[in-house]
């Protein structure tokens, strides 16, 4: 079958074969009340109020959330405002640890006996989609009576360079993966269970292979080490061969996909009734002094990771949230790890600045290693020329900025920072052809 | 306020720089000036230093005039100045080889924006200016003696096929021509270069090459000669595969070889001029925009959006 295309990027999973080790208990922490997509959590605790591991912070509002729940013991200093990396100011719970981690003593596993339960469970485990884009997982498991579901794709392809806490996962947590695979197969009547993981682990490849050996609507997809696998529409294609159209979702192909990470959280949550209160986070980069994988509370400053392995090396100019493909750059040491968060990595002067662009060239590598197959030299010229129009041609929708086009380019061109703002002058565009139209309409019926 | 970098993603890029890949075109173009040396003497050496230098100067001088950033850094003045000395006979005067080098900057690549801006190859449109101002010197071939001599298009358009040079000789480039268009073997060298360091495809230079050959073998206009004859080698490996003025689809490259494939046929076959390969590259030049429309696979989910 033919595959999408993209880029080999350097792998740099220096950090697999570390068994992950545990932080010690933070000072303290900085829990945002959104940290998923959607409305964000309402806080039930209020400063002053001693809280212990475990116990629920904020509940979710809306059917498009996530609770949120305390990652350590101590004591709430106060609910203030924080600025998160991409500027947007949400509410956040700061806690002051007491260091003994005492478990909320209400915590217990889940009975579930139904589809129901098994949702509700989802929905308190507080897991949101934690290979990055934070969908909260009990949304996306809530599908409509009459919807088809062919496949459950299991996404372990983990095509960053540098991470490797999905790969960790696979290794030290099969078994929850497996069950949770398992569970979300047998509630939702899904046929088909399918791991894509990238040929690049094979030690992963071979435990899943093992594993599903015995049940035979599992299989493993041993899938090309080519940057971004990982990307959900690239692995349903690879996978499946089905196209999710402009505009859709992958349950619209018959498909869901779920990231091995969020699936072993949700066993861990049915198995014990601890919800998501830590996460295994890759420490890496070309500053860091001891790369590692660190279990970590949510909410711990990111700072205090780079501390726990060794401090820097070097002087380190850049921090990420997440791989040097789509990671986010920070600005201040002081954010704090994320539900989503898998990996935090830091570089020096020589790796954090930027090559110069020049000019475009037209030799058409961008065309060439997108996987969605759209042209970002037409899309930047078009972006220059300002012309909406040709953008909505383009399908610049359609991106999911992985920056295969960036990364290839040979004149350097920052080609995800156009491909955003394109989208939100198309935006603007469609919203002004909107209101036109509706302003038009509106005449129409005066008359 | 901390002193971190933020910048948009990706964080990481490849190694690969517009000026390595000139650098590669540079590196591609060296055989066929040694055959150009070996064939026709120094003089050939100097031809191309003057184009090369007049080049690089005349971006230079008009960037500054202009106050836009020099760019003559990247190299691809360098390579327009090659590729136009290669166009042109060994004995052409200094001065008009100059006048050419500046049309081809200063006309057709800086009045268009410069680099990645300009519809039409810079050193193809000079050589047909030149053609069209300096018909005599343009046209005055000599041969390894340094007599005059036909080129062997001219010889097949004469009917005077008994003339023709043996393979051998074409192959090597011991024969009447421009002087970086007669070697087939170190032109070849050059493309397989090329397409080693993933600089260009082989599509549009084996398209290219298979029409014109089909074609006159169509015609029965001999086929061998008329593929390794001209500046067809040259045009369909170093000019045809111009980043900025072909197309960058797979299948664009097929249509561009094809149809620049037909017009060199049409021309050499019909029309007065023996050769055709400029015109035709400078004709498929002016269509790649609309080339570049056609696409065979539509972006993923695009379709029935």
């Amino acid at each position: 079958m033919k595959r999408l295309n993209g880029v080999h990027v350097p792998h740099k999973k220096y950090t697999a074969i570390m068994t992950p080790v545990h932080l010690p208990t933070p000072d303290l922490v900085i829990i945002p009340m959104s940290m998923h997509i959607g409305a964000p959590a309402k806080p039930v605790i209020k400063a002053g109020d001693h809280v212990k591991a475990g116990q629920l912070l904020a509940e979710a509002v809306g059917f498009v959330s996530s609770p949120v729940y305390s990652s350590v013991s101590g004591t709430v200093i106060k609910l203030d405002e924080m600025r998160m990396s991409n500027g947007q100011k949400v509410p956040a719970v700061i806690i002051e640890t007491d260091d003994l981690q005492t478990v909320d003593e209400n915590i217990h596993p889940p009975v579930i006996e139904s589809k129901e339960d098994f949702l509700k469970a989802v929905r308190d485990s507080g897991v949101v989609g934690l290979g990055g884009a934070g969908f909260p997982a009990a949304v996306k498991l809530t599908v409509k009576e009459d919807a088809r579901v062919d496949y459950l794709l299991v996404n372990g392809a983990e095509c960053e360079p540098y991470i490797t806490s999905d790969t960790r996962t696979m290794l030290d947590n099969s078994d929850l993966v497996m069950q949770a695979a398992e569970l979300v197969r047998k509630y939702l009547n899904i046929p088909k269970v399918v791991f894509g993981i990238e040929e690049n682990k094979p030690e992963c490849i071979e435990v899943f292979r093992r594993l599903c050996e015995e049940k035979e609507n599992m299989s493993v997809c041993s899938m090309p080490a080519l940057y971004p696998q990982g990307g959900e529409k690239v692995l349903i294609y690879n996978i499946t061969g089905r196209e999710v159209p402009e505009g859709k979702l992958p349950l619209d192909v018959g498909c869901i996909v779920m990231n091995c990470t969020s699936l072993a959280a949700i066993a861990k949550y049915v198995n014990t009734g601890m919800p998501l209160i830590e996460k295994c986070v890759t420490v890496d980069g070309s500053a860091v002094r001891y790369p590692q994988n660190v279990i970590t509370p949510i909410g711990t400053p990111v700072k205090d990771l780079f501390t726990f392995c060794g401090g820097f090396r070097s002087e380190a100019r850049k921090m990420l949230y997440g791989g040097p493909m789509m990671g986010i750059a920070l600005s201040d040491p002081d954010l704090p790890v994320l539900k989503s968060t898998n990996a935090v990595l830091a570089f020096d002067e020589k790796d954090s600045i930027l090559p110069e662009p020049t000019a475009c060239i037209r030799c058409g590598t961008c065309v060439s290693h997108c996987p969605m197959r759209l042209a970002p030299l037409e899309i930047e010229r078009a972006f220059q020329l300002k012309k909406p129009e040709i953008l909505e041609k383009q399908k610049v929708n359609l991106c999911m900025e992985c920056g295969c086009c960036a990364y290839g380019c040979p004149a350097k061109r920052p080609l995800v920072q156009v491909m955003k703002l394109s989208k939100s002058m198309l935006r603007e565009y469609q919203n002004r052809k909107k209101q036109e139209q509706e302003k038009l309409a509106a005449k129409e019926a005066e008359k | 306020m901390s002193n971190y970098i933020v910048s948009a993603s990706p964080h990481i890029r490849d190694r690969v720089t517009s000026q390595r890949i000139m650098l590669d075109v540079i590196i591609a173009l060296v055989p066929a000036l040694i055959a150009a040396i070996t064939v026709f003497g120094l003089r050939a050496a100097l031809v191309v230093f003057v184009c090369v230098a007049t080049c690089v100067l005349a971006e230079f001088i008009w960037q500054k005039l202009m106050k836009k950033t020099v760019s003559v850094g990247d190299l691809t003045a360098v390579v327009t100045g090659i590729l136009l000395a290669y166009n042109l006979p060994v004995n052409i005067p200094l001065w008009q080889a100059m006048v050419g080098a500046v049309v081809a900057i200063i006309v057709v690549k800086q009045l268009f924006g410069g680099v990645g801006k300009n519809f039409a190859n810079p050193a193809i449109t000079a050589r047909i200016v030149m053609f069209l101002a300096f018909s005599v010197s343009m046209t005055n071939f000599v041969s390894v003696d340094g007599v005059s001599s036909a080129t062997p298009l001219a010889l097949i358009t004469a009917g005077r096929i008994e003339e023709l040079p043996s393979l051998t000789n074409m192959l090597l480039g011991v024969r009447g021509g421009c002087l970086g268009e007669t070697s087939v073997i170190a032109l070849v060298i050059g493309g397989v270069y090329l397409i080693c360091r993933k600089v260009i495809t082989w599509h549009t230079p084996v398209v290219y090459l298979a029409t014109v050959f089909v074609f006159t073998l169509l015609l029965g206009q001999q086929p061998v000669y008329q593929v390794m004859s001209g500046g067809l080698m040259l045009g369909a490996i170093f000019m045809a595969t111009d980043y900025v003025t072909t197309p960058y689809t797979a299948i664009g490259k097929v249509i561009f070889g094809l149809g620049a494939g037909i017009l060199t046929v049409i021309i050499r076959v019909y029309g007065s001029y023996a050769e055709g390969v400029s015109y035709s590259i400078l004709l498929m030049n002016i269509l790649t925009p609309y080339i570049n429309r056609i696409r065979v696979r539509l972006p993923v989910g695009g379709a029935r959006a």
